[in-house]
């Protein structure tokens, strides 16, 4: 059922010019990772001007107006502002650490993408191991933020890098424990499998065929959210109290590397959530899958940019004890039901 | 296995800091994410206000003590005003005292619904921020419109106010007025029912009416702790006994009271504007007074309820031009003190919410 994956037809074609062997994977790969970049570096950039434009209005504003039509070219602007601006490095930091830490960042947000079937076929590599994948290189964002808060010399640098380590590692319990109920059912860590046994009508979507599969879609949306570092649990930079948290040092391109691997980031868990509890790539035959996957993927970005203008944020205990106390047992809980759930078959298969 | 060694360390919040609302600086000593020990200190903006104005005329006081305070400046205006009356014995027109009140309300909404925006954004939230502004966009209006000022009014004078009202003042405040008891409700929907918001505010930062009394709170700060005294209706001045308000109180003392109060003050302050617009007399809007205004030789301590609490000024004469000696009391200020009180062994998040909710303006604290 997957047409002709476009590595395969890239190495295909390539082969047609007579390269072989190791080199030909060294190209073919080298340009999907440029594709890819660009695809990722243009969405961030909408995804800012977008979040600008939805928070402008909910706030009775328009946000950004000057460049071009409703300012669509405002974050492009913005970009190379920040790439004028002087890099200011401070004195008393750990050199090799603050310089990393937000190349490590961008580098955790964009190898994300390796596994992201963007739509039929549109794949960089289908990994057998593609969900564990993704959770195991999104958690390298913690050690970039954990690296810039102790890089910057800075109280209230370190104080943020530190509470998003505690953030990001107890999220990720529940995270994963979301993920376990469809892994189960699927019967595949690989998301094209995952995405292929959602196939058919609207039911079929682990949403709503998994039993209790809205609570683990609520739970990994909430998780998610925490990942991403996005009010109400933005404690990482939390403005009001850290200034600027991590990233308070930084500035000019390093500042605008944090601040692409933020928009990314939410790219990401929205493209992760479609994937597993949406349906992926799969519509209504007509429309191309690619636009499916964009369209239920925005329709979550803009869930989370709602979420972000409207709730107030949590505090730093708060945010533990709702992870530990009421997240853990509700996904715990939610896999042995659906273990149950599944040993029995009780769950329909269209 | 030895014991892992840990340090409280010092944390400079401010001058600088977005939520130290002008610049004040905490010193906090802190264990982790817990405050031990806060101390503010002050004088960031110190402009020696009470001195200037011993070289200045009564008259040109008014403007100096705009910028004392100058989210609620018609307050400054009207208990300078106040004050020198009562040392010269000046009878304020009725039309006047009419006027007064119903900008000094006004000017209270619009004080209230800077502390309701900017005390959801210190707790995260930044949309009900802009909200606030919105609706009290409507109000500056309506101060532009009267005195063609916004910000520092210079309106209300020794002996009455400097401009009558146009003629579209009154629709439109009613329309506003409306408007606002409106959305007051929209804003306790948005945020009363949130459990963030909840879990924010409620039991945070508790003060208790004795240690409240103690340092000299007042205005809503005391209210929010149970105890019910407003010099509007305590010590009444202008001709607030006509009017029929209530005073809203709450007893827990936690930010959430000190939030939900100032939400309820303001729909009082409407009843009051409403009130005052129905029942305006006409006639003169200034009591005639010399240009070379001298009270004679003697002392006052003046006091009216501003949204920030007790605001007073001990004026002294000696017969002559320049006032002898001002000394201006803000809420602000006792407030500040009552912070390390009630914010030590809290998380740094408490210690914004706290500080938010006492609603402190700097310039106030450092005159």
């Amino acid at each position: 059922m997957i047409a002709i994956g476009i590595t395969v037809a890239l190495t295909e074609l390539l082969g047609s010019f007579g390269l072989s062997g190791g080199l030909l994977s060294v190209i073919t790969y080298t340009i999907l990772a440029a594709g890819t970049f660009g695809l990722l570096s243009v969405l961030a950039l909408f995804l800012v001007w977008w979040e600008r434009k939805v928070a402008g209005h909910m706030q009775q504003r328009f946000g950004p107006m000057r460049n071009g039509w409703h300012g669509w070219y405002q974050t492009l602007m913005d970009g190379l502002k920040l790439l004028q601006k002087e890099d200011i490095l401070v004195a008393t930091r750990d050199k090799v650490v603050f310089f990393w830490a937000p190349v490590m960042c961008c580098i955790a947000a964009f190898a994300a993408y390796i596994v992201i079937p963007f739509g039929d076929g549109l794949i960089v590599a289908d990994l057998n191991i593609g969900v564990l994948y993704i959770m195991a290189i999104t958690t390298f964002t913690v050690i970039a933020l954990l690296m810039a808060g102790w890089g910057s010399n800075n109280k209230y640098a370190l104080l943020g890098g530190m509470r998003s380590a505690a953030q990001v590692v107890s999220y990720e319990v529940p995270m994963v424990a979301s993920i376990l109920v469809v892994v189960l059912y699927a019967g595949s860590l690989s998301t094209v499998d995952i995405v292929n046994s959602q196939s058919g009508n609207f039911l079929n979507w682990n949403i709503f065929r998994l039993p209790f599969g809205p609570i683990a879609f609520i739970t990994f949306l909430i998780a998610a959210v925490a990942e991403a570092n996005r009010t109400p649990f933005d404690l990482a930079e939390a403005e009001q109290e850290l200034v600027a948290g991590f990233n308070i040092e930084y500035s000019g391109m390093k500042f605008a590397m944090f601040f692409l691997a933020e928009f990314i980031n939410l790219f990401t868990v929205s493209a992760i959530t479609v994937i597993l509890f949406l349906g992926g790539w799969h519509g209504f035959a007509f429309i191309p899958t690619f636009v499916w996957f964009f369209m239920k993927t925005f329709a979550i970005v803009f869930l989370l940019i709602m979420v972000r203008w409207t709730y107030p944020r949590m505090r730093v205990d708060q945010l533990m004890e709702f992870a530990w106390k009421v997240l853990v047992p509700i996904t715990f809980l939610n896999i042995i039901v659906a273990a149950i759930f599944k040993h029995f078959g009780w769950y329909w298969e269209l | 296995m030895s014991d892992l060694r840990t340090e409280e360390y010092d944390l400079n919040m401010g001058p600088h800091h977005p939520s130290t609302h002008g610049v004040c600086r905490l010193l906090l000593t802190m264990d982790g994410e817990r405050v031990v020990k806060v101390v503010p200190y002050i004088g960031y903006l110190h402009r020696a206000i009470e001195k200037i104005c011993e070289n200045r005329s009564y008259a040109m006081c008014i403007p100096m003590l705009d910028r004392f305070e100058y989210v609620t400046s018609m307050s400054c205006n009207q208990v300078f005003s106040l004050a020198a009356e009562r040392l010269a014995g000046i009878e304020v027109p009725e039309r006047a005292e009419y006027l007064r009140v119903i900008m000094l309300e006004l000017n209270r909404i619009a004080s209230h619904l800077i502390f309701f925006g900017t005390t959801a954004m210190d707790i995260g939230a930044l949309t009900p921020f802009l909200y606030a502004l919105r609706e009290r966009e409507d109000i500056i209006d309506l101060f532009e419109m009267t005195c063609g000022q916004r910000l520092t009014y210079n309106y209300i004078r020794i002996g009455g106010v400097s401009k009558d009202i146009p003629e579209e003042f009154t629709p439109r405040c009613r329309k506003t007025i409306a408007n606002i008891t409106e959305k007051v409700e929209e804003y306790k929907r948005l945020l009363n029912g949130n459990p963030i918001w909840k879990m924010r505010t409620i039991g945070i930062g508790k003060l208790d009416a004795d240690l409240a009394l103690a340092y000299g709170a007042s205005g809503p700060i005391l209210r929010a702790s149970g105890v019910d005294y407003d010099l509007r209706r305590d010590d009444p001045y202008s001709i607030y006994d006509r009017f029929d308000f209530n005073i809203p109180i709450y007893h827990n003392g936690d930010v959430y009271d000190r939030y939900m109060i100032r939400l309820d003050e303001i729909q009082e302050s409407c009843k009051i504007v409403g009130q005052a617009l129905d029942s305006i007399v006409e006639g003169p809007i200034k009591a005639k007074v010399s240009p070379n205004f001298k009270p004679p030789a003697g002392e006052t301590y003046t006091r009216i309820e501003n949204s920030r609490g007790e605001m007073g000024v001990h004026l002294v004469s000696d017969g002559s031009k320049k006032p002898f000696r001002l000394k201006a009391r803000g809420g602000s200020y006792p407030h500040l003190q009552l912070l390390p009180e009630i914010a030590t062994n809290c998380m740094i998040a408490d210690l914004v919410a706290i500080f938010a909710s006492f609603d402190v303006i700097l310039p106030e604290v450092d005159r």
